[in-house]
C-alpha cells in the first residue's frame, strides 16, 4: 500500500454519549496530511466534542481514531503520546498564569519531551518571533491581550512539533479587532502545509482557508466537500440553509423554499476580516 | 506598680522557653505542611480508600479540641502502653490538629485549578505526575497561601496549650512564676509581651508574603 495514499487521520464510526444523549453518532472522516479541514455546524452539533475525542480528552463509546496507521483509540492507548503529536488550541486560551509566556511555551518540550534546553528554546523563540510575540516573551499571560494570548497558545501547541493541530473556535472568545491577528498565523500554518482540523464560525476564515469541510448536524457528519465545492455550492439542503444563516439578506421568506436562485452563491458576510 | 527587678530576673526564662515555642511551632507547622498537602493530595486524587480514611482524620481533627488529643496521647496512650515523650506528644498533637486545616486549605487551592488548566496541561501530554507539579500545584499554592498563613499563626499560638504535657514552653513558664512568686501582673504582662513579640513579626512577614505572590497569579 502506498504511504503516501494513508490519509494521516483516519475515523470510523465514532460514536460519544453524555448519559443517554449522544453527541456524535457514528463520525467517520479522514484527514490527508497537509490538509486544512474546517468543521463547521450549528451550535451543539458535536464540532467541539469530536476535536476533544481526538486527543483522548473525551471518552468515546466506539469507533476508531487512527492517527498516520496507529488505532489511538484502543483502551490501552497512550494518551499522553497521542497529545504530544496532537496539538490542540482551546477557545478560551487556557494559559498557565503563573508561568512567562516562554515558560509556557517551553513546559512541554522540555518536562514531557525531555529535549535539550537550548534546542528547544531557540525554537520556542523562533515560533514566538513568527507570531511577533517574541518581545512579549518575558510576560506573563495577564498581561497580554485576548489576541496575544491565542497566539502564545498556538506557539506553545505547535512547540511540540505536531502531526496534527486542532483548533476548537480559537477566535471565539476574541473581541473583533483582534480575530485577524490569529486567523493569520492558522493560514500561515496551512500555507506551511500542517495538517489541521478546525472548528469556527468565522465563515470567511473557513472558506479561504478550507481544504475540505466537513459539515456536521446533530453528531452526524452531513456534508463532506472539497472547500471550494462547499462553500460554492454545498451538495446538501442543510448545508445550503446553514451557509445562508450566514448572509443577512436571505434571511427572508426565500429560506423557506430553500432553493437559492442559482448563480447566486451564498457568500457569506461575517465579522471575520479575512480579504 | 511593676516590679521591675523580678521582670529583669525572670526575662531570660522567658527567652529559653520561647525557643521552645518556637522549635515547636516551627517544627508543627513544618510536618502540618506536608501531612496536609498528602491528604489533600489523596483527596483531590481521589484515592480509594485513602480518601475516606483523610476524609474522617479530617473532621475528628477538626472538631476535637487540642487539649483533649493531647490529653488522649500524655495520659491515655499510656494506659495503652504507648509512652511518649512530653516533646513528641506535643508535636504529634500539633501536627494532627494543624495537618486537617493545612489539608483543607490546600484542598480549596486545588479546588480552585479550572479543569481547562488541567486539560490545557494534557493537551501538551503531561501525565499526572507532571500535570500536579508544574500546573496544578503551584497554582492552587498562590490560592491557598493566605489560609497557609492564617493557619500558620494560629498553630503558633494554639503552642501555648502543650505546657500541659509539662513541656517549658512560654505559658509553662508564666504559670510557674504565678505559682511559685504570686507575681502575676508581671508574669502574665512578660507573657502577653514575649507571644506578641514572636507573632507580629511572623504576622507582618506573611502578609508581605501574601502581597508578593498576589501579583504572580491569575489573569488567564
Amino acid at each position: 500500500m502506498n504511504q503516501e495514499a494513508l490519509p494521516l487521520l483516519q475515523i470510523k464510526g465514532l460514536v460519544k454519549t453524555y448519559g443517554k444523549a449522544p453527541a456524535l453518532n457514528g463520525v467517520s472522516l479522514s484527514v490527508g496530511k497537509g490538509d486544512a479541514v474546517v468543521i463547521l455546524g450549528p451550535s451543539g452539533c458535536g464540532k467541539s466534542t469530536l476535536l476533544r475525542c481526538i486527543n483522548g480528552l473525551e471518552r468515546i463509546q466506539s469507533g476508531e481514531i487512527i492517527l498516520n496507521g496507529e488505532n489511538i483509540s484502543n483502551p490501552g492507548a497512550r494518551w499522553d503520546l497521542v497529545r504530544q503529536r496532537v496539538g490542540m488550541v482551546f477557545q478560551s486560551y487556557d494559559l498557565f498564569p503563573h508561568m512567562s509566556v516562554l515558560d509556557n511555551v517551553l513546559l512541554g518540550p522540555l518536562k514531557v519531551q525531555k529535549r535539550d534546553k537550548a534546542e528547544a528554546r531557540r525554537q520556542a523563540e523562533g515560533l514566538l518571533a513568527r507570531v511577533g510575540l517574541l518581545d512579549r516573551k518575558k510576560d506573563y499571560p495577564r498581561q497580554l491581550s485576548g489576541g496575544q494570548k491565542q497566539r502564545v497558545a498556538i506557539v506553545r501547541a505547535l512547540c511540540m512539533n505536531p502531526d496534527l493541530m486542532l483548533f476548537d473556535e480559537v477566535t471565539a472568545a476574541l473581541d473583533p479587532e483582534m480575530v485577524r491577528e490569529v486567523l493569520d498565523v492558522i493560514a500561515g500554518l496551512a500555507e506551511q502545509g500542517m495538517t489541521m482540523l478546525i472548528v469556527t464560525h468565522e465563515m470567511d476564515f473557513a472558506k479561504a482557508i478550507a481544504d475540505k469541510a466537513v459539515f456536521i448536524v446533530d453528531g452526524a457528519v452531513e456534508e463532506e466537500s472539497d472547500g471550494e465545492v462547499f462553500f460554492r455550492n454545498p451538495r446538501t439542503e442543510r448545508a445550503r440553509r446553514f451557509l445562508n444563516s450566514f448572509q443577512y439578506e436571505s434571511r427572508r421568506p426565500r429560506r423557506k423554499t430553500g432553493a437559492a436562485p442559482s448563480g447566486l452563491t451564498p457568500v457569506p458576510v461575517t465579522r471575520a476580516t479575512m480579504g | 506598680m511593676l516590679n521591675w527587678a523580678f521582670i529583669a530576673e525572670k526575662a531570660p526564662a522567658y527567652v529559653k522557653a520561647a525557643g521552645l515555642t518556637l522549635k515547636l511551632a516551627g517544627a508543627g507547622i513544618a510536618l502540618s505542611l506536608v501531612l496536609g498537602l498528602l491528604c489533600a493530595l489523596a483527596l483531590y486524587y481521589r484515592v480509594p480508600v485513602l480518601r475516606r480514611a483523610v476524609a474522617a482524620y479530617i473532621e475528628l481533627s477538626r472538631n476535637t479540641p487540642l487539649l483533649i488529643q493531647l490529653f488522649f496521647l500524655y495520659f491515655g496512650l499510656p494506659k495503652l502502653g504507648v509512652m511518649l515523650s512530653s516533646w513528641t506528644c506535643a508535636l504529634i498533637g500539633l501536627t494532627f490538629l494543624g495537618g486537617s486545616y493545612m489539608a483543607e486549605a490546600f484542598r480549596g487551592g486545588l479546588d480552585s485549578v479550572s479543569k481547562a488548566q488541567i486539560e490545557a496541561g494534557l493537551s501538551i501530554g503531561m501525565r499526572s505526575l507532571a500535570l500536579a507539579r508544574h500546573v496544578a500545584l503551584p497554582q492552587a499554592f498562590l490560592v491557598a497561601l493566605p489560609g497557609l498563613c492564617a493557619n500558620s499563626v494560629f498553630l503558633i499560638k494554639e503552642t501555648s496549650i502543650v505546657s500541659i504535657v509539662a513541656l517549658p514552653d512560654l505559658m509553662f513558664v508564666a504559670r510557674e512564676l504565678i505559682g511559685l512568686y504570686y507575681n502575676t501582673v508581671e508574669a502574665l504582662g512578660m507573657l502577653v509581651f514575649a507571644y506578641v513579640v514572636i507573632l507580629l513579626p511572623v504576622s507582618w512577614a506573611f502578609r508581605s508574603l501574601e502581597r508578593r505572590f498576589r501579583y504572580a497569579q491569575l489573569g488567564t
